[in-house]
């Protein structure tokens, strides 16, 4: 199946574009294309283009074939020499938190900042030139998935995604996941900012009552537990003491979905230990990471097999994450699901391996399993080609960008997708959404795909202009079943 | 399962008792079989069952919530619980279903919940869609298993949520429809060049859903062509709810296969500010049913052959908290409907009693939601012992709670 490229009516726009953002990759050793590589054709540079970017705007072949393939990859996996200051002025400012705790503010906030960011999100998938980073930090949210219609996860989201994933997505895969466990927006969705040594209540007590008479001088410190939610207040308040216990929320999506995967071969009494590791990793009341030595539970624990010493405090989580960073079910897991994001729903398992060992040689730098799987030959083959079927997501985007459509208001887009069944930042699973074709090809789904279509190509998808006249087939083109995939 | 002698029997009881619902004489006297019909109606966020259906005779009831507990009934003149046997009570914006309750189809299931004690919306909601508490990996929802085990069929409209995204409880294999309203599924413009491309695709998945998708469309244009009016005295809520379940009603009526339908109300979530015989609950309640109560009079006579079932994924604490509102709890009221419903107030009550309580603060757990869900799936829609294995893995109700008539 070829891919359809919608180049005839809006190259002005595209070139105004691009030309805007000046690319400034270094040339190195590294990038120096092979010799022996052949010129590759368009089926192949659009194929590349489909799987590291949101799809192929008007001129991307050619400017890829200007560039060069290899060294277009390469460019690509170093977001840092991509010259991205054009998409700033493009994006939305963001509301501060609000400084009341009113909870009806509280929840207009949350909407207005889901509004935001998920416009955000639209705009930088359609103009920024740090395309293969922005595929990467979609990936990486959904598989560190919060839910931002949770309890107060929205107000900690723009941090998330800024500070906790996007500077990784080339990282080491450790580092990810420590600024993924110590961030606010995980610590809330999951609970463990919640999680609590049930014996830290007595032993915290005890503590408090020998400070007292020791009564050392200089500032105060102070103990106990970081000030309790309005909830937990309001349950203080009818009298009942509730001791707060062990929650495993977290320590089993650790497990199960963030590292080792459903079948990494833990058991129930891994998901206790790690979630013993991580008590007192919790959020202040300025929302920030904060580690509360009163609620840890300092006991031994055994994870996988590995004995965390009795006594410990911060660095037992941390040590659990060294545990599941290193562990070879780990590496396999994470080659899996890149492979499956950037191949095809089913990778082949050679490459999954080869990505898998990487991942172990490397000590987890994920830009070198992202780089082993897309210039692998597995990558390249034709069975592969078109193989994927588009999230809404990807859908959107990919529509805006092979039409060259202009952008100015993203909120129509934003509802487009909560029609389509993929609401940005609203999937309420810790897995996060799928991006197999099964889960997306529905009756349903398909007739808003075509009615998107026709929408977009009629000129009525209000904050959205296309450039010049459509052609007369658009809807057909952009609705079609070719266009679904990728 | 024979019907019809269940149908006419129910009729019989109740005519002797001079309550007859005039729906059923009608279905007894209907010709054929219609399809048995299942409308699953979810309010998220957590509705507080204690304050929907009032348990007037416990007297920690009143204790515990000392602002916003409904009064007992009578007398008040802001308004009271409408009594129903003496211990129970609807709250006083619900009088549009005493009807129903008065001609004995309705049924509720008090204490009722998931053995999970999540108090997580998102957790415990997943848990009543899939209907696997504890389990977050099952992938379809219970109403999507139903459709799987009980019919080969390929029809999209056999069941159909009316809601913008496909709710869990109908995900999965089986195919299904999410509609924001009957006249917005179709395809403006190019519909018939569309039909053709995805006749032709290479994709047999693309091809089965675009299949679908047009078969659906037609039948909708056939069936449903006209503007929909529903039943005299159907006074549905000017809402997006109403309008929804006026949908489900068009489309059972225009008899294009439906077996399951589904939609939900949100806003239950009231930690602050409930109120009691008024305020935020109140509204909510008045809206939910009005609703119900006009789609009961909408589907008239086909009430024989369908159930409504409500559901909440847990309930609210005991104890009012420190904002006159209430935070998250354990077990919760489920309301069943129809003409082959036994009327009456189902499941054990545990008391509210300190020492009865659920991890001491909430109403405990007596029914699983489960039991109630393979009541009306195997007494009403006729599933058998095998089908239910597979609608409920790894679960078998271990004692009926006796929502429906068999």
């Amino acid at each position: 199946m070829k891919q359809r490229v919608f180049s005839g009516f809006s190259v002005a726009l595209v070139i105004a574009l691009i030309s805007a953002v000046e690319l400034t990759a270094d040339v190195t050793e590294s990038q120096i294309p092979n010799p022996e590589s052949r010129i590759p054709d368009e089926a192949t540079i659009t194929h590349v283009l489909n799987r590291l970017t949101f799809g192929p705007r008007p001129g991307d072949v050619e400017k890829v074939r200007a560039i060069g393939l290899a060294a277009w990859i390469d460019q690509q996996l170093h977001p840092e020499r991509i010259d991205d200051a054009a998409i700033t002025g493009l994006l939305p400012a963001l509301e501060p938190p609000p400084a009341s705790a009113d909870p009806q503010e509280l929840r207009r906030f949350a909407r207005q900042q889901i509004q935001s960011l998920a416009g955000e999100k639209i705009l930088r998938a359609t103009y920024s030139e740090r395309q293969l980073q922005e595929v990467l930090v979609d990936f990486w949210f959904n598989h560190f998935n919060v839910y931002a219609g949770k309890g107060r996860t929205a107000e900690y989201l723009a941090q998330y995604e800024r500070e906790a994933i996007r500077p990784h997505v080339f990282d080491r895969f450790r580092d990810l996941l420590e600024a993924d466990a110590k961030s606010p927006a995980m610590l809330f969705y999951l609970d463990n900012w919640l999680s609590a040594d049930p014996n830290a209540a007595e032993r915290s007590a005890a503590v408090v009552r020998q400070q007292r008479t020791i009564r050392r001088p200089g500032p105060r410190r102070r103990f106990g537990f970081p000030p309790p939610p309005k909830r937990a207040q309001a349950n203080a308040q009818n009298g009942k003491k509730r001791t707060r216990g062990l929650n495993e929320n977290y320590g089993r999506e650790l497990l199960e979905l963030h590292t080792l995967g459903v079948e990494g071969g833990y058991t129930q009494k891994d998901v206790i230990e790690v979630a013993r590791a991580f008590t007192g990793w919790t959020i202040d009341r300025g929302g920030t990471f904060r580690f509360v030595a009163a609620v840890h539970d300092t006991g031994e624990k055994i994870v996988l097999g590995h004995k965390i010493k009795a006594g410990g405090g911060i660095e037992d989580g941390e040590t659990a994450l060294d545990i599941l960073a290193a562990h070879p079910a780990t590496a396999h897991h994470i080659a899996y699901q890149l492979a499956q994001r950037l191949v095809a729903d089913e990778p082949p398992a050679a490459l999954v391996d080869r990505a898998a060992a990487r991942f172990r040689t490397t000590n987890g730098d994920l830009r070198e399993v992202v780089r082993t799987i897309v210039t692998s030959p597995e990558f390249q083959a034709e069975t592969v080609r078109d193989a994927k079927f588009k999230t809404p997501f990807t859908l959107v985007v990919s529509t805006m960008r092979t039409t060259g459509a202009t952008v100015s208001d993203t909120r129509a887009l934003v509802q487009t997708l909560q029609q389509m069944g993929q609401p940005l930042y609203m999937c309420q699973p810790p897995t996060g959404y799928h991006n197999t074709a099964d889960a997306w090809i529905s009756a349903g789904g398909l007739v808003s795909r075509m009615n998107f279509a026709t929408r977009l190509a009629s000129g009525n998808m209000p904050g959205v202009t296309l450039p010049g006249n459509p052609p007369n087939d658009l809807a057909l083109r952009l609705g079609s079943p070719e266009f679904q995939r990728f | 399962m024979n019907r019809r002698v269940f149908l006419k029997s129910g009729a019989m009881a109740m005519l002797s008792l001079g309550f007859a619902p005039s729906f059923l004489g009608r279905a007894a006297a209907a010709v054929g079989a219609r399809r048995k019909l299942l409308i699953a109606i979810f309010q998220r966020g957590a509705v507080d069952g204690l304050n929907m259906i009032v348990p007037h005779g416990e007297p920690d009831y009143y204790r515990l919530r000392p602002t916003i507990a409904i009064p007992r009934p009578g007398g008040e003149p802001m308004g009271s619980a409408i009594d129903l046997d003496g211990f129970f009570g609807l709250h006083p914006s619900m009088a549009a279903l005493k009807p129903l309750w008065d001609n004995h189809s309705l049924a509720i299931v008090h204490a009722c919940g998931s053995p999970d004690n999540t108090r997580s919306h998102f957790d415990a909601q997943d848990y009543m869609e899939s209907a696997t508490p504890g389990l977050k990996a099952t992938r379809d929802g219970w109403l999507n298993r139903y459709l799987q085990v009980s019919s080969e069929e390929r029809n999209p409209l056999r069941g159909v949520a009316l809601a913008r995204t496909m709710p869990r409880s109908l995900e999965g294999r089986a195919s299904a429809l999410a509609i924001g309203s009957v006249d917005e599924f179709g395809v403006r413009g190019a519909s018939a060049a569309f039909e053709g491309e995805y006749e032709n695709a290479s994709d047999p998945l693309m091809r089965a859903a675009g299949n679908d998708a047009f078969a659906a469309m037609r039948t909708l244009h056939q069936a449903a062509a006209m503007p929909y009016r529903p039943a005299a005295g159907a006074d549905y809520p000017p809402t997006a709810f109403g309008k929804a379940l006026a949908e489900i009603a068009r489309l059972a009526k225009a008899d294009v296969g439906l077996e399951v339908a589904f939609t939900e109300l949100g806003n239950w979530d009231h930690h602050v500010n409930e109120g009691s015989v008024t305020g935020q609950i109140a509204t909510r309640l008045g809206e939910f049913s009005r609703g119900l109560a006009a789609l009961a009079t909408d589907l008239d006579d086909r009430m024989a052959d369908t159930v409504i079932v409500t559901m909440s994924e847990f309930g609210r604490a005991a104890a009012e908290n420190g904002n006159r509102g209430t935070d998250h709890g354990h077990g919760n009221a489920m309301m069943v409907i129809g003409g082959n419903v036994r009327g009456g107030v189902h499941g054990r009550w545990p008391g509210l009693g300190e020492g009865h309580r659920f991890e001491g603060r909430d109403l405990a757990v007596t029914t699983d939601f489960r039991d109630v869900f393979t009541d009306i799936v195997a007494r009403h829609m006729g599933v058998s012992r095998d089908g239910l294995s597979r609608i409920f893995p790894n679960y078998a109700a271990s004692s009926s709670p006796g929502v429906i008539r068999a």
